[in-house]
């Protein structure tokens, strides 16, 4: 009988944060800091000619301006992934090409904020401008070239032919499509366009560092990925990494974005140039400017089916837009093949293939879902038509067709899929939005129309064969324990429900357990909070190592004991040989072995990678209600019922999953990053890029449908991303449903719903 | 300049610029609670009461604060906390960012208003947005300590 795993406590760090105690970055930043601003691109594609700083250097209380000239020249990527990463290897510190508006041109440091912005004014620049590539669909064979230099460095052959302005160029398949595509008696083809998003966590990105009393490099950030930024750092900066230190204090939400290490480089480029401790905060407008997006895709694709009702075909047709810089360009397209192909499992033949693209605006980067939520877009929504097209329940043909517990699975090369819920998740789906009584649609009155539809879809649960995560834990001398994990809580719960974890294992109650995350100097390594993996990556890690203390306990204990380690037991409290009264308490084994006779203090260690990447699966279902007349869309119920596995703390799990549900309605009804022709952001504030609020969500409502994983901790998948993809496809089937508009190119805006029905209406 | 104000009952005398904001005097003067998230009043992170009622210390000036009384969530920490402690148990303070402006918006509406309905909640509390929660779990937090039956 478990006594913590599966129970909803409160999170460890909840209270103090949810009222306000100084936790974050900016709350602990070190006494007289320079503060940092930097001078950025008017222009989208354009090469400094001509740059004078004397003013601005001259300026009293300015302590340092740093362009391209002063700085390392030694190309690196933001986007924090195991080494060596995928990503290219296509920045510069600065540079003197500029390639969006945003780019950085100059750094300033100076005692206070107004003077750096003074500062930043004084400074005299001379561009040459160029002809921007701002429509992805244009950058294949642009004349202009966003990335022309020599010294751009890939890890991989990741397809880059980056004189057309190729990033990736990818091609997986398997079967023959076309010769399928033949057999088949039902095909349908659609293009669908997804647009880029802003991650828009509540705290924006921020780090400030100082040199420490041995010189090293301190730097604390809001980062997901502080050992990754660590190594980033010394690349970029050509120092050892042993010279960096990296910390992490509580973050204000991630969502993907914190994986690329935005503003730490500014800052400790200043600080080695001084030797002054500095901080950069990005406000809203420079989060939005001059950070990363999720990828704009445009995905093509054909599925065709037979007579018996089986999805025979899945061919994908992609480009991606990675914009100026190329993190997580690869990566993102490849999830999203990799988590539709498998989804279906009576295929016979799939395909993804096509190309990333560089363009002139802010870069794309790592956003929850991970392209994942890209591909089920298109993916589902296709899956919509071919069951209208073949005249069955969409419901009903996705229960035929889905990959099924115990299957061989194509996710995991042919391997069996041990754990999926994904049936029980669209029965209790159905139940619960009264599918068998409101699909497809009910005129409510003379104007308005509800219409209901659905989606599914799959994410991961860490990184296969790459990912790797250590943990340690240690007995105290006061017979607590401490937890050590360099996995990053980010409002998640993580640090949390990994402590429920250890408590488990060792039979102890919650505060017993010490959590200490991350400090590169400290933690055990983990790639950090990123691609799903913290419960099921590190989780493992904890489990193993707390059981590693927990023998190690036992042994010890019976020592003590005199008795052999088979004939103790260790219920939480106290070493007790079985069946007698012969016993040592916890608290005085503790006190023996650190401090006492001993000499021996317990520490259980594990290091752990999965050689796969469970699937946790979503069926998502949207009841919308449309007003013809204006083409407006109100979502009035979205319920998601989720398989992650066990469940390790269900109130967090749920909170996770109402979240990540609104943040795909958001994607799916509001939420656009647009430029002007020139290149120019015209989304760079919450007036104009807009997130849901409390008004414009409806009811969401959630449920668990358990799988158990048998490579988990405790049985458990991932949660983190997987709920973001299913709104996108459910809303847009919902519409369609409801007045017969198909909506393919996000985000579902009354004006394109109104086209449509203008559209419609002149047909019929 | 000088401005004397009340803040957190206690009379407070302190020196700003003309052109400096509230959100930003507080934080020099280590109310750490404040946040800022947008710049362009549309958040809801930096609220604190003046004179009884949330508003946006982003966007309002500091100078202006003259004869004022001002509230921040150390303030009303005993009251903020019984409401924290409901937040929590439902895990809907997630990175917490957000979460100390919420609270002030939330014991401003008790306050304000006697017995309100689900609507009057959700329009009260429009103005503080959050990215992580998807607002339902604030919402039954809110119910309970409203004592609002839950739907």
């Amino acid at each position: 009988m478990r006594k913590l795993v599966g129970k909803g406590v409160p999170k460890i760090d909840g209270m103090a944060i949810a009222t306000g105690k100084p936790a974050y970055t900016e709350d602990l930043v070190v006494a007289n800091a320079l503060v940092v601003k930097i001078l950025r691109s008017p222009h989208a594609f354009a090469r400094i000619t001509f740059i004078d700083v004397a003013k601005a250097a001259a300026l009293k209380g300015v302590e340092c301006v740093l362009t391209y000239q002063d700085v390392p020249k030694q190309r690196f990527t933001l986007a924090g992934q195991s080494y060596p990463e995928p990503s290219p290897y296509d920045r510069l510190i600065l540079d003197d090409m500029v390639r969006y508006v945003g780019d950085e041109v100059a750094i300033v440091a100076a005692v206070d904020e107004r003077t750096a912005l003074a500062a930043i004014d004084l400074i005299q620049v001379e561009y040459e401008i160029f002809e921007p590539v701002v429509d992805f669909e244009t950058a294949i064979g642009h004349p202009s070239v966003v990335h022309p230099e020599e010294d751009l460095h890939c890890n991989f052959d990741i397809g880059m032919k980056k004189d057309q302005n190729i990033v990736s160029s990818q091609r997986v398949e398997s079967g023959n499509v076309e010769e399928e595509l033949s057999q088949c008696d039902f095909v349908v083809e659609e293009t669908f366009y997804t647009q880029a998003n802003a991650q828009c966590m509540m705290e924006t990105y921020r780090a400030f560092n100082y040199l420490d009393h041995m010189g090293r490099l301190v730097v604390v950030s809001s980062t997901q990925v502080p050992f990754h930024a660590k190594r980033m750092l010394a690349r970029a900066l050509k120092m050892p990494a042993g010279k960096i230190r990296v910390i992490k204090p509580r973050i204000g939400g991630g969502f993907g974005g914190k994986q690329s290490s935005c503003v730490e480089i500014f800052t400790a480029a200043v600080t080695l140039k001084t030797g002054k401790p500095a901080i950069l905060v990005y406000d809203r407008e420079e989060t939005f400017t001059c950070t990363t997006s999720r990828h704009a895709m445009r995905l093509k694709v054909t599925l065709g089916a037979d007579k018996d009702g089986y999805i025979r075909v899945v061919d994908i047709h992609g480009l991606s837009d990675t914009g100026a810089y190329g993190e997580h360009a690869s990566t993102v397209f490849m999830v999203a093949g990799e988590k539709t192909l498998p989804l279906y499992n009576q295929t016979k033949a799939v395909r993804f293939m096509g190309n990333v693209v560089y363009t002139n605006k802010m870069p794309a980067g790592a956003f929850r879902g991970y392209g994942a939520t890209q591909g089920t877009f298109a993916l589902e929504s296709a899956v919509n038509l071919l069951a209208e097209k073949m005249g069955v329940d969409p419901a009903e043909l996705r229960l035929k067709n889905i990959a099924k517990e115990g299957e061989p699975f194509r996710g995991f090369k042919g391997g069996i899929l041990e754990s999926s819920a994904l049936n029980r998740c669209i029965e209790t789906g159905k139940e619960m939005i009264g599918w068998a009584v409101k699909y497809p649609r009910r005129s409510v009155s003379e104007t308005k129309v509800r219409g209901i539809g659905m989606a599914v879809t799959m994410q991961g649960s860490g990184i296969a064969n790459i990912d790797t995560a250590s943990a340690e834990v240690r007995l105290n001398d006061n017979g607590d324990f401490t937890l050590l994990v360099g996995s990053t809580d980010m409002g998640t719960g993580s640090d949390t429900i990994l402590a429920q974890m250890a408590a488990e294992v060792l039979e102890v109650s919650l505060d017993q357990i010490i959590v200490h995350a991350a400090d590169t100097d400290v933690s055990p390594f983990d790639p950090g909070s990123y691609a799903s993996s913290t419960t099921y990556v590190t989780g493992m890690a904890v489990v193993r190592a707390a059981q590693d203390l927990k023998q190690q306990i036992l042994e010890e204990g019976a020592k003590f004991l005199q008795v052999s380690p088979e004939e103790v037991a260790f219920n939480g409290h106290t070493v007790r040989m079985t069946g007698t009264d012969k016993m040592i308490s916890l608290k005085k084994l503790a006190e023996r072995l650190v401090v006492g006779p001993v000499h021996r203090q317990l520490v259980g260690n594990s290091t752990y990678g999965s050689p796969v990447s469970p699937p946790p699966f979503i069926a998502g279902f949207a009841e919308v209600e449309v007003d013809k007349e204006t083409g407006k869309v109100e979502l009035l119920d979205y319920v998601a019922v989720v398989d992650c596995g066990t469940v390790i703390n269900p109130h967090l799990a749920r909170i996770q999953t109402e979240g990540g549900i609104v943040q795909g309605i958001g994607m799916a009804l509001y939420e656009d990053v647009r430029v002007d022709s020139k290149g120019k952001l015209l989304s760079n504030s919450f007036m104009q890029y807009k997130i849901p609020c409390r008004k414009d969500i409806g009811t969401v409502r959630v449920a668990f449908k358990e799988s158990f994983e048998p490579t988990g901790p405790f049985g458990a998948k991932s949660v983190g991303e997987v709920v973001i993809n299913t709104p996108a496809p459910a809303i847009a089937a919902a519409v369609y449903n409801a007045v017969g508009v198909r909506i393919t190119q996000l985000p579902i805006t009354p004006e394109k719903v109104f086209m449509g029905l203008q559209k419609n209406s002149t047909r019929s | 300049m000088q401005i004397e104000f009340t803040l957190n009952d206690q009379p407070t005398v302190w020196d700003v610029s003309p052109d400096e904001f509230l959100a930003d005097t507080l934080r020099k003067h280590g109310f750490l609670s404040i946040r800022k998230g947008c710049n362009t009043s549309c958040c809801g992170l930096c609220t604190v009461w003046i004179d009884g009622k949330p508003t946006l210390s982003c966007t309002a000036l500091s100078f202006r604060m003259q004869g004022k009384s001002v509230t921040t969530i150390e303030g009303v920490a005993e009251e903020a906390a019984e409401f924290a402690r409901i937040l929590v148990a439902e895990g809907a303070e997630q990175c917490g960012f957000c979460s100390p402006g919420f609270i002030m918006t939330v014991l401003a509406l008790k306050h304000e208003l006697a017995a309100p309905t689900e609507e009057e909640i959700v329009h009260y509390l429009t103005g503080n947005l959050c990215r992580c929660t998807g607002y339902m779990g604030q919402m039954r937090a809110v119910k309970t300590y409203l004592g609002v039956t839950q739907r």
